[in-house]
């Protein structure tokens, strides 16, 4: 079983409780299909779950399969930069099918990102490095392609319809209550 | 993810042949090869002594998902050369799919063909499933002297990822001129 090289830390993105006692966490690619159709399914999971779970992302393009992926990573992290990291998050989900630098430049403005700024961001691509090194820590732990979700650091290898992942983080926590008691 | 080769042996009893219960251990002296990688291209295992080889068998070209093993390969591509390795691919597709695949995946890394006489060298890794007429998902790391250093055979429908491979290399003895190595190497050998 695949686990997370890279604890979550200080620099992640996370959504949700940040104390909550279970963790799931999606390595996802902007452009990838799979990761758009999963998307819905992690809202859903988070509601249900609400309180009791957080929810991190990390960036993992496949750069030469899907061209804007990188720009779209940096742009959530320049838009992160400005605080609205999960606002952009929303945004390229619900927009896979316009990811090139005039429509990322409008959704920072639907947002309300300073939009000069983000340009700067993404032209000098400020946080290409960033995502990197997401990406690279995505290699160690065992990522195999787009979407990879761990729960509780470790690698979820079945399927991530809402019924199987919400039954999958039903099971981790119950299993966390045992080892707490 | 980084299991020896021998915990697999019981998952396959049911559906593998002799050939692909024996993939070469480690300490083994890999068995020289020549495949086409084009048309009018070949490429020689011997070509690459001196340096790290990956090996990557994997059943075939067109896996239906877009996270597939040879893109999770080809992005990791720049963290293998800077061990100085050369990545090779090798189904039992011929050149002319593998052309066509490589293009569209937009691989930076050569693709052999395994096709005729078919699975030769999968069977000569041991690594031939004869039934289904396809490789196993298995990966060797060759040392610079040509011996494998590591090897995996994944269940066939698990894409292994890459952290095997980079802990693999990371474990090699470290070789005097490959540190801070970044050029890609040539792959049109012949």
């Amino acid at each position: 079983m695949a686990k997370l090289a890279v604890p979550v830390n200080a620099q992640d993105h996370i959504r949700g409780n940040a104390n909550a006692p279970l963790t799931l966490l999606e390595y996802g690619d902007y452009q990838c299909p799979y990761c758009g159709a999963a998307y819905p399914i992690v809202e859903q999971v988070r509601q249900h779950f609400g309180d009791r779970l957080r929810f991190v992302f990390r960036h993992f393009p496949l750069t030469q399969v899907h061209p804007a992926a990188e720009s779209a990573a940096e742009a959530a992290e320049a838009a992160g930069a400005q605080g609205k990291f999960w606002e952009m998050h929303d945004m390229l989900f619900t927009h896979q099918y316009a990811l090139d630098d005039v429509h990322l430049a409008k959704y920072a403005a639907v947002i309300g990102l300073d939009v000069g700024r983000f340009k700067l961001d993404l032209a000098s691509h400020a946080y290409a490095e960033q995502v990197r090194e997401y990406f690279l820590s995505g290699v160690r732990s065992g990522v195999n392609g787009t979407p990879t979700f761990f729960i509780n650091s470790e690698r979820h290898d079945g399927s991530y319809d809402l019924p199987t992942l919400t039954a999958a983080l039903q099971s981790a926590l119950a299993r966390g209550g045992l080892s707490v008691s | 993810m980084t299991r020896s080769v021998s915990d697999h042996d019981t998952d396959y009893k049911t559906t593998n042949t002799e050939e692909s219960r024996h993939a070469l251990e480690p300490g083994t002296p890999a068995p020289n090869f020549t495949l086409h990688t084009t048309p009018d291209q070949t490429v020689s295992l011997t070509s690459f002594r001196g340096q790290p080889v990956i090996l990557a068998f994997y059943p075939a070209d067109w896996s239906p998902v877009c996270g597939d093993e040879v893109t999770l390969l080809n992005e990791v591509l720049p963290e293998f050369r800077r061990y100085n390795a050369e990545l090779l691919g090798i189904s039992v597709d011929g050149v002319w799919c593998h052309l066509a695949f490589a293009r569209d995946r937009k691989l930076k890394f050569p693709l052999l063909a395994d096709f005729e006489p078919k699975g030769a060298v999968a069977r000569r890794f041991g690594v031939y499933r004869r039934h289904e007429g396809v490789s196993e998902r298995a990966l060797f790391i060759l040392d610079e002297t040509g011996t494998v250093h590591w090897s995996y055979v994944s269940p066939i429908g698990i894409n292994p990822g890459a952290d095997g491979i980079l802990n693999a290399l990371e474990s090699l003895p470290r070789q005097a001129n490959a540190s801070g190595n970044n050029a890609p190497a040539d792959t049109a050998r012949t």
